[in-house]
């Protein structure tokens, strides 16, 4: 009898994200499904962004720890769609992010590529704000589009002076 | 949903395949040359992003192009085992960095085409390009919202920037057109429910196109000359150069790993 479905995602939840080790793979919300079909251990995993170099290693940190748990058999399949979004970012996940100083996803603040975004970020008119990680202050400033990560910005607090990054909201 | 193989011949889907995912690709290469050459630290890890992002979507359409082929290439034969007569991208994909200001230019002149196009794909009948369409779309409208900043704040710069930015308009515009221009692959594709005859995203493109390059205080060429062929593997002699340096190690190593 194969262990439950509950207790993989429980071992799943231990493994770190490779780039954000504080954040598990579970509260980066990537794994999609898990299914035992006959006795094979089906675990579906979506991509952050096409190019993260990262989703190579989390899905041989997959494969490691299931063996390690006792698992023989495991296939480890894609899915694309639906893509992957922050708003699955778990909220034990963002405390965790905002402890280790990365400000969490500011929801609802999506690129859609449109020209309204843009004059909003021009004119500073309904841009948001994201606040500083380490002192709370809404008083910060984006420095740069990308950070260490694809998944994340670079900001610089006006209140405490610190940088910090920002995890945007995709 | 229907799959695309029962609609269409396969070779037109992988020729239309190829235009993706090269597209993404030769841009990806491109824009990965900066790495630690770019002005400042800020903008090498933008550009790096950018071209870790578009060699992530190259990867999604060459596995499916090579997956209709059925003739055994996946994404890796494909990127570093054609010649450049075998490539589908733009043209003015391969166009070389220039400065800072072209290569941004040119960012944004395909950006403000990939939005439009990505977003009429997620509505396509095969449900495996929607998928892709649907990833790579958010990550493009980010890169718009990018190249489409720093045009502005470069064209309506200093005197040298706004030189520059026009200079980089100027040498790049003839290359635009040949992203409009639909042929019988493009009308097969759009004929299945596919995609998007590329004709019709021209005013999307134009809307963004105007309304940023005004801002940006530049102005477009008026002359509607437009350089074609690389949708049908006649390229400018910039791919060739690009390749050998992309390909070198698969050619001279074949099958290594790492």
């Amino acid at each position: 009898m194969p262990v439950s479905e509950d207790i993989v995602w429980q071992w799943l939840s231990e493994i770190p994200d490779p780039e954000i080790p504080v954040l598990s793979l579970t509260d980066l919300g990537v794994i999609r499904d898990v299914t035992w079909q006959d006795d094979t251990l089906v675990v579906t995993v979506t991509p952050t962004y096409s190019g993260c170099p990262a989703t190579a290693v989390i899905n041989l940190d997959i494969e490691t720890k299931l063996l390690e748990c006792g698992v023989s058999k495991v296939r480890l399949e894609q899915q694309l769609s639906p893509p992957w979004t922050t708003d699955w970012l778990s909220e034990a996940g963002r405390e965790k992010l905002r402890a280790y100083g990365i400000a969490p996803p500011v929801d609802g603040t999506r690129s859609d590529g449109s020209s309204a975004g843009r004059l909003a970020r021009m004119t500073g008119q309904g841009d948001f704000q994201v606040a500083c990680p380490r002192c709370g202050s809404e008083n910060t400033e984006k420095i740069s589009q990308f950070g260490s990560t694809p998944c994340k910005a670079a900001y610089r607090c006006r209140s405490c002076l610190e940088p910090f990054d920002y995890f945007k909201c995709h | 949903m229907a799959s695309a193989t029962d609609l269409i011949a396969n070779d037109i889907q992988f020729e239309w395949l190829l235009r993706r995912g090269d597209t993404a690709l030769v841009l990806g290469h491109r824009v990965s040359e900066w790495c630690g050459h770019s002005p400042v630290l800020e903008e090498d890890i933008a550009l790096a992003n950018v071209a870790l992002d578009l060699i992530g979507q190259a990867r999604m359409w060459l596995s499916l192009a090579g997956e209709i082929e059925g003739q055994g290439r996946g994404e890796n034969e494909l990127a570093y085992l054609r010649d450049a007569w075998d490539f589908r991208n733009f043209l003015l994909a391969e166009q070389p960095n220039g400065d800072f200001g072209q290569t941004l230019m040119r960012q944004f002149l395909i950006d403000a085409y990939q939005v439009p196009m990505l977003e009429a794909l997620k509505g396509s009948k095969d449900e495996r390009i929607a998928a892709i369409a649907a990833k790579a779309g958010k990550e493009v409208a980010y890169h718009l919202d990018r190249s489409a900043d720093l045009v502005i704040r470069l064209g309506d710069g200093t005197a040298e920037s706004h030189r520059r930015m026009q200079q980089a308009l100027d040498a790049l515009w003839s290359y635009t057109g040949e992203m409009f221009v639909s042929d019988a692959v493009d009308t097969a594709m759009a004929d299945a429910g596919l995609a998007p005859d590329p004709a019709s995203l021209k005013a999307a493109w134009q809307e963004t196109v105007d309304a940023v390059l005004d801002q940006a205080t530049l102005t477009a060429p008026e002359d509607e000359f437009a350089h074609t062929g690389g949708l049908t593997g006649r390229h400018s002699e910039h791919l060739g150069h690009l390749l050998a340096e992309m390909q070198f190690l698969q050619r001279a190593y074949p099958g290594a790993t790492w």
